[in-house]
């Protein structure tokens, strides 16, 4: 298990009462393991859909329908019979809000394996230390572990919200937006961490902040319009876009369409 | 705005008169020649126990369903179309029906179980639509925190959803023992008329009792207790005050904690 995801002729639709939209388009991508993806593209592309569709999340919206396939080392996500939790432990997911529980810091990261059957005190400590420690937020909080969560700074919250996600084990973590809401300290500290994170951890992140994409990813994907228009190497992609169109995007002329 | 004023100033002027601490435990005894609202008080006190009995589990598990579980499509629209309409029939037309289905039906007669079962009908559609709308104000980003960290749907509800909405579950059950306090007309032909003191704890429910709403409208219907009539309402109103304010405290303490924001 390495957190390798690969899309394959993938589509994805949103229907509503008087038609549909058609928000992927046949995406092929490959998301090597133990990088960064950054998935770029002006509001509506399908960016979001994307992510959402790597670990099954985009089934919450009604009518929606996909073809093709997603697979996790090899294994289609999509197939019949996935057993959807485990995938999501396997896929972990942050958000561009923080949402931490309304319980404590402690019971925030210690939800994940409470609800995989973890019940020993002495390893949920160390799953919460560890999990702390690698978002970065252990010196913060030690000493006010059993304080509720919504007394964290936004910032802190956020990276509250990481320790959650890497508490259960994941692979994969797909974030959307992450520091869209946050100040540029806060959002400075998250950026370190995700450079950090693609370490250990398969990190696909949204952002809308294109300095942002070329200081921490190593590739970058280009979506518009439900399309991918091209992927490539963070640096080659910024220097040397092999579509207009990502040229128009990233030095900001996109309205000339 | 002055109306509505004029009408609590008019009811604490003439009813104040009324609250002397025997009428809080005495029965109407018009042999005696004294006036007591005792046995309303715990008809009252009975109607609303097991209008929520009945009503409170069912529709906050009808709430849950609704919002949680069931796919937007025909049957949902069509129990939420339901569910809007019965809200909405006036409350006379509940005890129309419940005196006939549970009372004659059922055999249950006039008894303040026929009229706590006719009530759990009425408030039901209100439960089941403030329970949804409460459980439709948790965040989506918080639910997909909670499915994102490997929890199931059932996980998710329990440890996320419900510890989020219970403030507000809990306001719209006591919206509706306030709609229980005041109501009358679908208990006058359904719980009775009696105004005594249960000799069975137990079999109370099964023995025809008057709410305070219905004491206070025989008594002025008969015209021989129209001051102590404002006694009551006095008292009500002091009840449904005093709703108002804990339905009021349960809601804003869940924004000084910050819940609402996330």
């Amino acid at each position: 298990m390495s957190g390798h995801l690969t899309a394959d002729h993938f589509n994805l639709w949103y229907s509503t009462d008087r038609g549909g939209t058609h928000a992927l388009r046949d995406i092929s991508l490959d998301i090597p393991p133990k990088q960064l993806l950054a998935l770029i593209g002006p509001s509506g592309c399908g960016k979001s859909s994307f992510l959402r569709s790597l670990n099954r999340m985009n089934e919450r919206t009604p009518g929606v329908k996909h073809t093709g396939s997603i697979l996790l080392d090899g294994a289609d996500i999509y197939a019949p019979g996935t057993d959807l939790p485990f995938l999501r432990k396997r896929v972990g997911m942050v958000f561009q809000k923080p949402t931490p529980f309304p319980m404590s810091i402690y019971d925030n990261i210690a939800y994940g394996p409470r609800l995989q059957g973890v019940r020993s005190r002495q390893e949920l400590d160390g799953i919460v230390e560890a999990s702390l420690r690698a978002a970065a937020l252990w010196g913060e909080v030690s000493s006010r572990l059993k304080k509720p969560a919504s007394g964290l700074s936004g910032g802190q919250q956020q990276r509250l919200c990481i320790a959650r996600a890497l508490a259960v084990g994941p692979e994969v973590l797909l974030m959307d937006e992450p520091t869209s809401a946050l100040d540029p300290l806060s959002t400075g500290k998250i950026e370190e961490l995700m450079g950090e994170l693609k370490t250990r951890y398969t990190v696909v992140a949204v952002t809308h902040n294109m300095g942002q994409a070329r200081r921490i990813s190593d590739r970058t994907a280009f979506f518009l319009d439900g399309e991918l228009i091209e992927c490539g190497k963070t640096k080659e992609l910024f220097c040397m876009p092999g579509d207009r169109r990502t040229e128009y995007y990233i030095t900001g002329q996109h309205r000339e369409k | 705005m002055t109306a509505i004023a004029s009408v609590l100033f008019y009811i604490l002027l003439r009813g104040a008169g009324q609250l002397r601490w025997e009428i809080f435990v005495r029965s109407p005894s018009p042999l005696k020649g004294e006036y007591g609202i005792l046995p309303g008080l715990i008809n009252t006190l009975y109607i609303i126990l097991l209008t929520l009995l009945a009503a409170a589990p069912v529709g906050i598990g009808a709430a849950v369903y609704l919002s949680e579980y069931a796919r937007p499509g025909k049957l949902t629209r069509l129990v939420e179309f339901t569910v809007g309409t019965l809200a909405g029939i006036p409350s006379v037309v509940y005890g129309l029906f419940g005196a006939v289905f549970f009372g004659e039906t059922l055999r249950l007669g006039y008894s303040i179980l026929t009229g706590s079962l006719t009530l759990s009908l009425m408030v039901l559609p209100i439960i089941i639509r403030s329970g949804q709308d409460t459980l439709e104000a948790v965040p989506a980003a918080l639910r997909e925190s909670a499915l994102g960290c490997g929890a199931t749907q059932w996980q998710m509800l329990r440890t996320v959803v419900l510890p989020c909405a219970k403030r507000g579950l809990a306001a719209s059950v006591l919206l509706v023992v306030g709609r229980i306090t005041g109501e009358s007309a679908a208990l006058l032909f359904t719980a009775g008329a009696a105004s005594n003191l249960p000799r069975n704890w137990l079999t109370h429910p099964l023995s025809s009792g008057a709410s305070l709403t219905v004491q206070m409208y025989l008594g002025i219907s008969n015209g021989r207790y129209i001051d102590e009539a404002f006694g009551i309402a006095l008292v009500l109103a002091g009840i449904l005050t005093a709703l108002y304010f804990l339905t009021g405290a349960l809601t804003a303490e869940r924004r000084d904690r910050g819940e609402d924001s996330l």
